[in-house]
């Protein structure tokens, strides 16, 4: 049937300048050009991940947005128009990657942070010791996992992403003395030597999960739920099964790894509790976490999990990133991040449980402002996903469930994951963990403390700008001039 | 390491040793005693070199066999296990001389569970490999997404009836239902309900009777089952006419010819993607 849609982007060589070289023939993942005597683009093949653009010597080619003109309409807006026009000629459900991407509001834009003036002396971390170390566990039967800065690398399954992104991110989670998280997808055996710096996840298709695997990870962690698609299960097409994928999952080549939507053996908070005490069981009494996308009655849902018997519940907020998931999903099911947070923090001080368990948070924290103030509100840690795929030259073209990406990052063909070296990926992430860390001891600094410690769950240390009354209520914060 | 959970009962159950090398056997009593501690006194036995270990006095402990990774070691339950026996077991037998509860060989990755009796829900979810016989019923949602690889092939054989979701989401591995009674004989329940297969993209399901396909997912495909099937599901049925025939007080070999001489149905997935054509990506 004929595509009604047209390309979103212009892809302009400048034959001018263009030497000829051919390079972005071959960097492009998504086969934009053919070469007949100069390179020549389909436009409507290209999604502007600036892989050729960063890679070609001349500096000749440009990305631009297609100039293409809609009738103006801001109730139909060309995106939803094309998404009918692909929807009536597939039947299909739309799919995507990556994080919620429409204009909502973003509660940690309109958080600011305080500072000491005059009263109370600021403290500078360049000449004074500043905490970032955190413990996560049941602090009533003491610390069970120790990290050196708040923050972990986000879930994310190998056969999502490459061998090398994972071993990009063990690797500097081993040297920062912090986690990975190997999602649900096995854990590859060149990961081994990382073991004590990786949470092993239980998903609801247990793919890759055998005694080893418990007996392997710093801790465990089941997932219940992804902010990205809070209540649906994951499909990995069969493409980016390939042997080493198929090896780690436990699953024959090229046949589609499902997971379930629930886990068929969760259908209550006592049956939660089971799953906990087997895999603690079976692991010698390992630290088991929760992971669960932030919906309406998150706050009940966590207290229930805590009391489960969690070490620590994962909050992934209605942005958090996908490797796929059904659009209409990503971006209208779930909640903010910020509002769960608050909510999770306040329930669980309400019922005297809060020291039972730990809080991570996750789904689109993008830069030290946003953990700063994600533990203000009472998180203890929080997690990266996204922000550590652009660490790692990601252009966020939302691309992954295609399996073609021209960084080598979500796709398993041989020829792009070669692309990332694990040890310049690993120093990546560590530059940007760092850069973090001495960002968030500057917050400290200003805030006139020196632990993250006393940030946690210390909302008096942030007020609200431009955000209606009720939100302000439910975050637990003043507005700003209060 | 050792972690204690209030508000239970919890003392050491008591062992006694017997027997040299291969045939060191552990006796093991656990009347009134907590799940964790059982399960710590298991793991302690097969470190002293006990192969086969007799639980006695059990009565719904859980865990028990959960994440065991032991060959040639033989756990013999006196009683009804609880949730989750043998889950994420590696390479143990455990026999069952009573019924067991929700969640046999959940995530099991080898070995054998015998249950001399019925077993409850969720049997062998997300199972890689070994095996399961229940001489009884099995409950609802048998056989969800077990899968195969390579060598890693899971068995389920039930000898009596199921209900809904029977090996739903199945990537492998195989399903054997024989509808039969606590007596052996062929059961006046209804052999399985419905929803039987959704979501399949592997392995295989025989049941010895028919159905209707209203009663299975769209992702299955019916067929009477030929002589070729019934040849290589034969060693299956051998192994449970020698495990439980006797309880029935039937002749095994009787028992034996009775099963391979009924109809049987056989279920096997009509795609290895059934939902490759679901999507438009954007």
């Amino acid at each position: 049937m004929k595509d009604y849609t047209q390309p979103e982007f212009h892809v302009d060589i400048d034959y001018s300048k263009c030497h000829k070289c051919g390079r972005c023939v071959g960097q492009c993942g998504w086969g934009v050009y053919k070469f007949n005597e100069r390179p020549i683009p389909d436009d409507s093949k290209c999604r502007a991940c600036h892989r050729c653009v960063t890679f070609c010597p001349a500096h000749c080619i440009t990305i631009k947005k297609s100039e293409l003109a809609y009738r103006e309409n801001a109730n139909w807006e060309p995106q939803t128009r094309k998404n009918i026009w692909r929807q009536a000629a597939t039947g299909g459900v739309l799919l995507t990657s990556m994080g919620a991407s429409r204009p909502q509001q973003s509660i940690f834009d309109h958080l600011v942070l305080d500072a000491c003036q005059v009263t109370n002396p600021s403290i500078d971390p360049l000449r004074e010791p500043m905490e970032l170390r955190t413990y996560l566990g049941n602090a009533e039967k003491g610390p069970a996992i120790k990290i050196e800065t708040p923050l972990t690398f986000a879930p994310m399954s190998y056969g999502a992403v490459s061998l090398n992104v994972h071993k990009s991110m063990a690797m500097a989670a081993s040297r920062l003395g912090i986690l990975m998280n190997t999602g649900e997808g096995g854990l590859h055996a060149d990961l081994y030597p990382y073991q004590d710096n990786v949470i092993v996840q239980v998903a609801s298709g247990r793919f890759g999960v055998d005694p080893e695997y418990l007996n392997r990870g710093a801790a465990i962690e089941i997932k219940v739920g992804q902010g990205a698609k809070p209540g649906i299960g994951g499909h990995l097409p069969g493409e980016k099964i390939n042997q080493e994928v198929s090896v780690t999952r436990m699953i024959p080549q090229g046949t589609d790894a499902i997971s379930p939507a629930p886990h068929h053996d969760i259908y209550s908070i006592e049956d939660l509790r089971q799953l906990i005490y087997s895999l603690k069981e079976a692991s010698g009494y390992k630290p088991v976490g929760v992971k669960i996308a932030c919906v309406n009655n998150v706050g009940a849902i966590a207290s229930g999990v805590v009391r489960a018997g969690a070490d620590y519940v994962y909050l992934d907020g209605f942005r958090g990133g996908t490797g796929a998931a059904p659009a209409v999903i990503r971006d209208n099911v779930g909640i903010p991040l910020e509002i769960a947070i608050a909510v999770v923090d306040q329930r669980l001080r309400d019922e005297g449980i809060r020291q039972q368990a730990s809080i991570i948070a996750a789904g689109s924290i993008r830069s030290s402002a946003d953990l700063a103030k994600a533990i203000a509100l009472g998180a203890d840690s929080c997690a990266i996903g996204s922000a550590a795929l652009i660490a790692l030259g990601c252009h966020l073209c939302q691309g992954c469930h295609t399996g073609c990406c021209s960084w080598g990052l979500t796709t398993q063909k041989p020829e792009l994951t070669r692309r990332l070296d694990p040890e310049e990926g690993a120093q990546r992430l560590v530059n940007l963990v760092n850069a973090w860390s001495h960002e968030l001891q500057e917050i400290l600094g200003a805030l006139g403390v020196n632990a993250i410690e006393s940030l946690r769950g210390s909302r008096e240390r942030l007020r609200a700008v431009d955000l209606d009354e009720q939100t302000c209520k439910i975050l637990g914060v003043k507005p700003a001039g209060m | 390491m050792s972690e204690v959970i209030t508000g239970y009962y919890q003392t050491q159950p008591s062992i006694a040793f017997s027997g040299e090398g291969a045939e060191k056997t552990a006796i093991v009593q656990c009347k009134s005693i907590y799940y964790k501690q059982v399960n710590e006194t298991v793991r302690a036995a097969i470190e002293e070199g006990a192969h086969r270990i007799v639980l006695q006095g059990i009565n719904g402990q859980r865990y028990i066999g959960d994440g065991i990774v032991a060959k040639d070691v033989t756990i013999i339950v006196e009683g009804v296990a609880g949730q989750d026996l043998a889950m994420f077991m590696g390479g143990a037998t455990v026999e069952v001389l009573a019924n067991a509860q929700d969640g046999v060989g959940n995530t099991m990755d080898s070995g054998e569970v015998y249950i001399h009796g019925h077993a409850g829900d969720v049997i062998g979810y997300g199972m890689r490999g070994g095996a399961v016989y229940i001489r009884d019923d099995v409950g609802y949602r048998v056989g969800i997404h077990m899968k195969e690889f390579k060598s890693h092939k899971p068995l389920i054989v039930a000898g009596g009836c199921a209900r809904d979701f029977f090996g739903e989401y199945m990537a492998g591995g195989e399903l054997i239902l024989l509808g039969l009674d606590s007596q052996g004989q062929r059961s006046d329940q209804p052999l399985v309900g419905n929803y039987i297969g959704t979501g399949m993209h592997g392995g295989v399901i025989y049941l010895r009777g028919e159905i209707q396909p209203f009663q299975c997912g769209k992702e299955v495909g019916i067929f009477a089952a030929e002589e070729k099937d019934l040849a290589s599901i034969k060693k299956h049925l051998e192994k449970y006419v020698e495990l439980f025939a006797t309880d029935f007080g039937s002749d095994p070999a009787e028992l034996l010819e009775e099963l391979l001489s009924s109809k049987w149905t056989k279920l096997s997935p009509t795609s290895s993607r059934p939902y490759g054509n679901l999507y438009a990506p954007l």
